[in-house]
């Protein structure tokens, strides 16, 4: 506890404290709310624990539910860099899912091609998603936000029908890719007892290494930063700002429609008529912002929310309602928020004190 | 090397998290019994358990997840089975906890798993073709597996009989269809709904609309709202909770103005409780889709080692799953009802052949 207390005084190491400890205050809460309900709250966590790590098969699914959450928290993260708000996020999983699969079912190649090729698509689709949000924010100051939220229900409807009419003949899922565009595998498979782990989270902690060269080790990275920090002063250094904005918005699109590929080329392998979002995209704020933006930091807190969404499934044995598993979720998302909130607030303060 | 510090911290902190949890895990081993059924799907255990995973309207959906808990919970206490031993249900919220929630199912030993609804064909084939020794059941879709028996419903029975009722009610010959999700399902619901007001008044209009949710409540209200604005009286819904919409929008017109009549059509279960506006009420009828009486049947079924494997059950008017409601006596009168038995009688000696789909619709109006 001295320990903690003495870490508490360096700045910037509280800044990276303030996450955890909203996670254990998240924690604690539930437990809380847990015995007023009359459940035992050690049973309900080692519920939860074993939900997530009881044997080969679940620690399989939780890896699978990790892989699209650091995706989507890296493109959140990624355009938060940029100072913009990306809720899109949902959307563009849509699309990258639906390319994704559209081309591992369209298209006959050899694996080498084929699988590349059906990642590309989905990073592509993505990527045009998050562009026209990003030139009507550069070209014509149109507020992200309110066009990424629309692009979702587009993207959603869209792709509904794409599968109903084009994709099938009036059905509600398509036929299963071509083995030669699919991430999963066999030996994983056999490995976890036949959990839908795949390939794909190799191609997620890429990303996060490449997020990071990006951000702090090239010139397109220093402008994107420079941009999110101070637009009129980056214009004043001669950078085209509505460049990187677009640049920024097309980067983030691409994770999220990574992750997108993912779902349809790794966990299910085709894509359906969807009546509501997939909510990988919403996941993917919280991740972003318990994550601090920053590439390490996304990855430890997809593992969290992978965790804790995979092993909420198991609370029921333990007695725990559903309902209470979605409230102590809320809790720590809200916690998460909030250490934000205190972040912000604290900065505020230590500047006003010099 | 502040930086390697950060990350330090932030390693040793979820370090620290994780052995916590990891801590309380040794102590539960003791207690905890019910995870250590790993291998008991491989045990012969003389007691009969059986399961259900809900789709994701949840178990208490008002509409056919509940519908098929009733089954299984009536089913447990004839014969003595205790709820979370003997019979038990795991709810899904999202589409990705299909396959987990079954696999629970299989590695807690459970004799019989249902999937409940369409959306869990796909997992369930999965699922079932990796464990072959336990035995499935799918509600509203047909599986080719030797372990799974596939229940269906003729919805558009039921569909054509509430058409029938709604054609005799109309006062404008304007009905309204508010659908889910456009799929081959409710497509069945539709086809069999305009058949039946169709044969009636074949100068009947129905307007057709489809929610693309069956969980959107203010979707369904903006539909009803427009339908009702253009002089549509009666609506049929098979939109799950998108309906709970439909019957708010015409609770709220019922309460400005007692007087207009409208009236809405319930699906899955009888829903005159939710059309109830003081003392009048909007629910005309409903058509009963008895999930209920399937999933116990085929329980029961599997408990005498009968289990129909492989096979599809269809269960429409004739094996008593599909029926409609008469609970409102004042709004089916009994003119309406006879003149409604009159058409299942048509349909159950096959004078009349329902249609189910968009195309055998079409034919059936040309014959008309």
């Amino acid at each position: 506890m001295r320990q903690v207390i003495q870490v508490t005084s360096n700045n910037r190491l509280f800044g990276i404290l303030v996450p955890i400890i909203s996670v254990l205050l998240g924690l604690i809460a539930g437990a809380i709310i847990m015995m007023i309900s009359g459940h035992n709250p050690i049973e309900g966590y080692v519920a939860l624990w074993n939900g997530a790590f009881y044997d080969a098969f679940t620690i399989g699914e939780t890896v699978r539910r990790i892989t699209p959450l650091i995706l989507t928290g890296l493109a959140i993260a990624f355009a938060f860099r940029t100072g913009l708000f990306n809720i899109g996020a949902e959307g563009q999983v849509i699309v990258g899912w639906l390319a994704a699969v559209w081309v591992g079912i369209a298209i006959d190649a050899p694996m080498i091609i084929h699988l590349p090729l059906a990642i590309l698509a989905g990073a592509l689709a993505g990527g045009l998603w998050g562009f026209i949000p990003g030139l009507l924010k550069a070209k014509i100051g149109v507020h992200e936000v309110i066009v990424t939220i629309m692009m979702n229900y587009i993207a959603m409807y869209v792709s509904n029908q794409i599968v109903r009419s084009v994709l099938t003949d009036h059905s509600t899922s398509t036929e299963h890719i071509a083995s030669t565009a699919s991430l999963g595998s066999e030996w994983l498979q056999a490995l976890t007892f036949y959990s839908r782990m795949h390939y794909g989270i190799l191609i997620a902690l890429f990303v996060a290494v490449l997020m990071w060269f990006i951000i702090d080790r090239t010139t397109i990275g220093y402008e994107l930063k420079s941009v999110g920090f101070n637009k009129h002063a980056s214009k004043y250094a001669g950078m085209n700002v509505s460049k990187n904005i677009i640049l920024s918005m097309v980067i983030s699109g691409a994770f999220a429609g990574l992750a997108g590929a993912m779902e349809g080329l790794g966990t299910y392998g085709n894509v359906s008529v969807i009546s509501g979002f997939t909510n990988l995209g919403f996941d993917g704020i919280a991740v972003a912002l318990l994550g601090a933006n920053n590439p390490l930091g996304v990855i430890l807190a997809a593992i969290l929310f992978g965790v804790l969404k995979e092993g909420a499934g198991e609370m029921p044995s333990a007695g725990v309602p559903t309902e209470l598993v979605d409230i102590i979720i809320a809790l720590i998302i809200f916690f998460v928020a909030s250490s934000y909130i205190i972040r912000w607030a604290l900065l505020r303060f230590k500047k006003e004190g010099k | 090397m502040k930086k390697l510090s950060f990350l330090l911290v932030l390693i040793l902190g979820l370090g620290l998290l994780l052995a916590a949890c990891g801590g309380g895990d040794d102590n539960e081993n003791e207690s905890g019994n019910e995870n250590n059924g790993d291998d008991a799907t491989n045990e012969e255990t003389a007691d009969f358990k059986v399961g259900m995973v809900t789709d994701i309207g949840g178990v208490d959906d008002k509409s056919f997840n509940q519908s098929a808990w009733e089954g299984l919970t009536a089913f447990g206490e004839q014969n003595n089975l205790s709820e979370g031993e003997g019979f038990h249900y795991l709810q899904s919220n999202a589409r990705e906890d299909y396959i987990p929630n079954l696999n629970r199912m299989v590695r807690d030993g459970f004799n019989l798993i249902y999937g409940i609804g369409f959306e869990l064909k796909e997992d369930l084939t999965t699922v079932a073709g990796q464990n072959s020794d336990v035995h499935f059941g799918i509600v509203d879709d047909v599986i080719d597996a030797p372990n799974v028996a596939s229940i269906t419903f003729k919805e558009h029975q039921g569909s054509f009989l509430v058409g029938v009722a709604a054609a005799l009610k109309t006062k404008t010959n304007k009905l309204g269809f508010v659908g889910g999700v456009d799929s081959p399902l409710i497509n069945k619901f539709e086809a069999g709904f305009i058949a039946g007001a169709k044969s009636v008044n074949p100068d009947i209009e129905v307007d057709v609309q489809y929610a693309e949710s069956f969980a959107d409540a203010a979707k369904g209200k903006l539909i009803a709202a427009n339908m009702y604005d253009n002089g549509i009286d009666v609506i049929y819904h098979a939109s799950g909770a998108t309906g709970n919409g439909v019957f708010n929008q015409a609770k709220d017109i019922k309460q400005n103005d007692p007087e207009r009549e409208i009236w809405v059509i319930g699906v899955d279960r009888d829903q005159h409780e939710e059309g109830q506006v003081g003392d009048q009420n909007v629910t005309l009828t409903s058509m009963i889709k008895r999930v209920d009486v399937a999933v116990q049947e085929v329980a029961t079924m599997a408990l005498n080692g009968e289990f129909p494997g492989g096979e599809l059950l269809e269960f429409g008017i004739e094996e008593e799953g599909i029926a409609f409601a008469t609970t409102n006596a004042d709004a089916m009168t009994e003119e309406i009802v006879n003149t409604v038995n009159e058409w299942q009688d048509k349909i159950l000696n096959g004078d009349v052949t329902v249609p189910s789909t968009h195309d055998e619709l079409e034919e059936f109006e040309a014959g008309l």
